[in-house]
């Protein structure tokens, strides 16, 4: 019977994950909070009208803070996406080539994802393509992913 | 605003090795590259009034810098812009000399990335901070590599802009460190496997990193560090080498935002007012230093500085026009061999003041004839999202 050191075991029980937000930073945790509910939230001004993302609790176009939480339809366009074939992160160096993109929603935010639900991240993802949100499940949160419209 | 010659670089030290294999600290860098720039400009410690540092010795560096060296300055300035943290030190040191607060400013700088084996440019951005635009980013696994590569992604889409333009950038910069004795030393050190040099197809056949990006056109991770001491007018007249006047600078920062311009960086806003105290305009610049951390940042950043319009830079660097020996055709980009090809320790903003004073002092290895002018754009943090920029306009006599 062959021993095994018991510190190497439990590294091999871990599978690296991706790394999750923190739930409690004060500016962003009701963002990650509705997630839960698979609802993508982002802020507008009452006052001025100014779209804010990341959210904060004021207002960056004017001095109000008077800010209304709104809800996101989902749908938006690549706005730029690099393939990544190389990373060190324990997680990540397992699925290249992955796709990283800003994504520019419908209602204004641009947000940092991954583009999913593709064959071929080579040739697949173009500036310009329509995406939809895609939430991949997690315990505390749910993490807005994007594939393209109709995949 | 009229030119004012308030306040000279009078020595320079670059660290000249890329790989300290552990042996010698960042602090020790500082110090010694401190030393060696003082002895450059023919002062010494106890004439350094004003401190300006980034922060890379670590610890509260405001608190403990002045210690390390033994100094007792009465200007502490602890800006910390990554690597354009060098650009706003000597803005800064200009503005505090002219205001009458210090005589000599010394900057300093020391890393030893490479010992550390840190994996700047594809290494995990991951375990979100609690910072909120990092708690927001961080779970996409970007790394730094494909953060510029989405800017160039979107520039070719623009402006179609293609790979063998932004390799023209690369292969100038190599030129230049094949000339320079250090920088091929450096390759050598950090083993590069084809030391020569390179042509567009060496750049574009190269492996992808991160699309658009090829590894030739990612700078290398390097040991090193240098000093830069600014003087006031009366020091510097007393002073053993030639005065480099600050003329003009310009500090910004950018962030993504909605319906924002990726390809537009901070350097669009930092540059006129550089230029406009300067009263100076790109094309009387001979020498163009810019962070080049990866092809698409000088792309760029030459665009942002107005030596042609958004969107043209590839074809305006096609052809090779950004080399040494092509002084008629515009200024000649970063003669050491930049960061692509001779030394990037992480923060590499000091070695664009460092080299544009070689070049106004006619001590370069890829001199340009007669070089008058030269533009410093230093680039921190990541271009492709929040980033700041710091652009030095500097004149000889």
């Amino acid at each position: 019977m062959v021993e095994q050191n018991p510190k190497r075991k439990k590294e091999q029980k871990k599978e690296p994950t991706r790394p999750l937000p923190k739930t409690n930073e004060l500016d962003t945790k009701a963002f990650w909070a509705a997630t839960k509910d698979k609802e993508f939230r982002y802020q507008q001004c009452n006052d001025c009208g100014k779209v804010i993302f990341y959210p904060r609790r004021h207002c960056t176009g004017c001095t109000s803070g008077n800010l209304n939480w709104k809800t996101a339809s989902g749908e938006g366009t690549i706005y730029t996406f690099s393939v990544v074939r190389q990373s060190y992160h324990p997680f990540f160096r397992n699925l290249v080539p992955y796709a990283v993109a800003w994504i520019d929603l419908d209602e204004g935010p641009r947000i940092l994802s991954n583009i999913v639900g593709i064959e071929d991240p080579l040739n697949d993802i173009s500036i310009g393509q329509k995406v939809v949100l895609e939430w991949e499940e997690h315990e505390d949160l749910n993490i807005p992913l994007f594939r393209p419209m109709g995949s | 605003m009229s030119q004012k010659r308030d306040a000279a670089i009078v020595g320079i030290h670059e660290y000249p090795r890329r790989d300290v294999e552990g042996e010698v600290s960042p602090l020790q860098i500082k110090a010694e590259s401190a030393a060696r720039a003082l002895e450059d400009a023919g002062l010494t410690w106890s004439d350094v009034d004003g401190i300006y540092d980034a922060g890379d010795g670590g610890g509260m560096s405001g608190l403990n810098i002045a210690e390390y060296f033994g100094l007792k300055p009465t200007v502490i300035d602890t800006t910390g812009v990554g690597g354009s943290s060098y650009e706003y030190h000597a803005a800064h040191a200009k503005r505090d000399i002219a205001a009458g607060k210090a005589n000599v400013a010394l900057l300093t700088y020391g890393s030893i990335a490479h010992s550390n084996a840190f994996a700047i440019g594809v290494g995990a951005r991951g375990g979100a901070t609690m910072h909120p635009a990092e708690n927001m980013d961080s779970f996409a696994g970007m790394t730094l590599v494909s953060n510029y590569a989405m800017v160039a992604a979107r520039h070719m889409y623009q402006y179609g802009t293609t790979s063998e333009q932004l390799a023209e950038i690369s292969i100038a910069t190599r030129m230049h460190a094949m000339r320079n004795p250090e920088a091929v030393a450096a390759m050598e050190d950090l083993e590069f496997l084809d030391i020569r040099e390179t042509t567009i197809d060496d750049v574009v056949n190269s492996r992808l990193i991160a699309d658009p990006l090829h590894l030739l056109e990612c700078c290398m991770i390097s040991d090193g560090g240098g000093a830069v001491v600014i003087a006031s007018a009366e020091v510097a007249a007393n002073c053993k080498k030639p005065p480099v006047w600050i003329l003009g600078t310009g500090e910004a920062t950018k962030y993504p935002e909605p319906g924002g311009d990726i390809t537009v960086s901070a350097a669009a806003q930092s540059a006129p007012i550089a230029f406009s105290e300067a009263g100076l305009s790109p094309a009387e610049m001979d020498i163009a230093m810019i962070y080049d951390s990866f092809t698409i940042t000088v792309l760029t950043i030459l665009e942002d500085l107005g030596f042609c319009k958004k969107g043209e830079g590839g074809d305006w660097v096609t052809g090779g026009r950004l080399r040494f020996d092509r002084p008629s055709d515009g200024p000649a980009l970063n003669t050491d061999g930049g960061g692509l090809s001779s030394n990037h320790p992480g923060m590499r903003g000091i070695f664009l003041l460092i080299e544009a004073t070689r070049q106004l002092r006619g001590e370069s290895n890829s001199q340009v004839e007669d070089a008058k002018l030269a533009v410093a754009h230093g680039n921190g943090g990541m271009l492709g999202s929040r980033h700041s920029a710091g652009t030095v306009i500097l004149g000889r006599d």
